[in-house]
């Protein structure tokens, strides 16, 4: 078996989950609180049936799946407004707008086995350019999550009183969309389009239990984050697994072992 | 005196049913105005009005002797919901965060939290009886415990008109006692209250002014010194209607 840093392909790969599992919880921990974690899989799935039509027209995926998944956040914004009270529904409506698009496009697309290692995720395809790709909107996440943490609090906490404050809350939430489409997008390169909502939710979830403060929340959910995708890339690499389904499974193991550590203190 | 509130010819109401009918009133500064009304009388509808949560379709709000429409000065008005404390009891976010989060109105783009504001937020938590919870879960308080930091909340941003819908509601004796000195003391250093209660005896004790509505929407404006309770009462169940002097 070779060293595991002496494949390029695998530096690749650890530098891109690096970034995603900084980001994911930025974005996640909104969503989660929220109660919207079900966007980040309407939005994965549209932007599968973007990352279909990347490859049908011959223009790098990724920016495919930004495309499709801002149309997405979109959408579900503007149905979620048409049907007030059951915001769900919107959600619904545009993942199966999602799916059914990326069914009919997959048929156009030169190759399955690219679509497949979108679906669940892959390390032996990130070119440097994804890479590049990766950082530049990781940086950009990371950073209006930064800037905008004092308005994503509270308008997670409590929108009515953000909205009194002075809280631009329509163009916050407008933003948390913006936010979810690109984390979303550059994370089904390595974990997967099908997976990455549940990078997006996992981290958080555990990290509810640990911490005692919305600021310990971030930091510790982008400690799991973090662990679960190294992790899950030396897991994956050495007993030869898929590395989006290993990330998600480490993930989902500790989040169980920590809802059973901590049920008597919850409680 | 200095004119805090005017609301005008006042109507509103919803697709089944009105709520308020030509409803009128002044408050200037350091009044405490009562608003008394049965269910669905539209007690909340007002406040929500004056808050401009709600579209203000007919009549005029005015506050600060500007128009609800251009008013822009957030941090003058304090507000405390009927559902203040109805966030998942396991949110994850300390009482020290959820009271600095309303600084928002007096702070920019960039900037930081400092020790300053720190300090801030312990004094109005000590001002509502809350020294010692800078730290705690909010979640892991009592409902009376969480009603007092939302009212910390609300004089963070230091309001000179604080609307507070029901702020007793749901809460043990002590608590809603506490809040009611609260309240009571806020107003004596001349913040200007607007409330709403369904407990009318406790309501009339310590307001000035009194918006009662009978029925749907027709609030009756008076001054607590030109009526007993027992006439509150009347107007309220709509056995005696009061004539202005």
């Amino acid at each position: 078996m070779p060293d595991i840093f002496s494949q390029g392909f695998m530096l690749r790969a650890f530098l891109a989950a690096g970034i995603i599992a900084l980001v994911s919880p930025c974005i996640g921990t909104t969503l989660v609180l929220k109660r919207l974690s079900a966007i980040g899989d309407a939005t994965s799935h549209s932007a599968l049936a973007g990352i279909a039509f990347g490859l049908m027209i011959g223009i790098n995926p990724i920016l495919g799946a930004i495309l499709f998944s801002i149309f997405a956040v979109l959408g579900i914004e503007t149905l979620r407004r048409a049907f007030k009270g059951y915001g769900e529904i919107a959600t619904v409506v545009v993942m199966s707008a999602g799916i059914g698009l990326a069914a009919v496009l997959s048929r156009f697309t030169s190759s399955a086995s690219s679509l497949d290692s979108f679906m669940f995720g892959s390390v032996i395809a990130i070119s440097d350019f994804d890479l590049w790709l990766t950082a530049a909107l990781g940086v950009a996440v990371a950073a209006v999550s930064l800037i905008l943490r004092k308005e994503l609090f509270f308008v997670t906490f409590d929108e009515e009183a953000a909205k009194l404050a002075g809280v631009p809350t329509h163009t916050v939430n407008l933003v948390i969309m913006a936010l979810t489409a690109v984390t979303v997008s550059v994370a089904s390169r390595i974990v997967g389009a099908l997976m990455i909502s549940s990078l997006l939710v996992i981290p958080v979830a555990a990290a509810m239990m640990l911490a005692k403060s919305y600021k310990q929340t971030i930091l510790i959910s982008i400690l799991l984050a973090e662990a679960f995708t190294i992790g899950g890339l030396f897991v994956s690499y050495y007993a030869d697994l898929s590395p989006g389904g290993t990330i998600v499974l480490i993930g989902v193991i500790f989040l169980s072992v920590t809802a059973l550590a901590t049920r008597k203190r919850r409680m | 005196m200095d004119e805090i509130l005017r609301v005008e010819n006042l109507n509103f109401e919803y697709p089944d049913a009105p709520v308020l009918r030509d409803v009128s009133f002044t408050l200037n500064k350091g009044d405490f105005l009562g608003i008394i009304g049965a269910n669905g009388a539209g007690k909340s509808t007002l406040i929500k009005l004056i808050l401009n949560l709600l579209p203000c379709p007919k009549g005029a709000i005015t506050l600060f002797g500007e128009d609800i429409s251009s008013f822009k000065d957030a941090h003058k008005i304090g507000y405390v919901s009927q559902k203040s404390n109805a966030f998942a009891k396991n949110f994850p976010a300390t009482v020290e965060e959820v009271v600095a989060a309303n600084l928002y109105s007096q702070k920019k783009l960039f900037s930081r939290y400092t020790r300053a504001d720190r300090e801030r937020v312990r004094d109005v938590l000590s001002r509502v009886g809350m020294d010692g919870y800078l730290d705690k879960p909010i979640g892991k308080l009592s409902g009376g415990q969480q009603q007092r930091v939302f009212i910390a909340r609300a004089l963070v941003a230091e309001p000179e008109l604080l609307l507070m819908d029901e702020p007793t509601s749901g809460v043990d004796a002590a608590n809603a006692a506490a809040i009611t000195d609260i309240i009571t003391d806020l107003n004596s250093r001349g913040m200007t209250i607007v409330m709403t209660n369904h407990d009318t005896p406790a309501l009339f004790k310590i307001s000035s002014v009194l918006l009662i509505f009978c029925e749907h929407g027709n609030g009756e404006f008076v001054k607590k010194t030109d009526l007993t309770l027992d006439e509150v009462n009347d107007i309220f169940a709509g056995r005696r209607k009061h004539h202005h002097a």
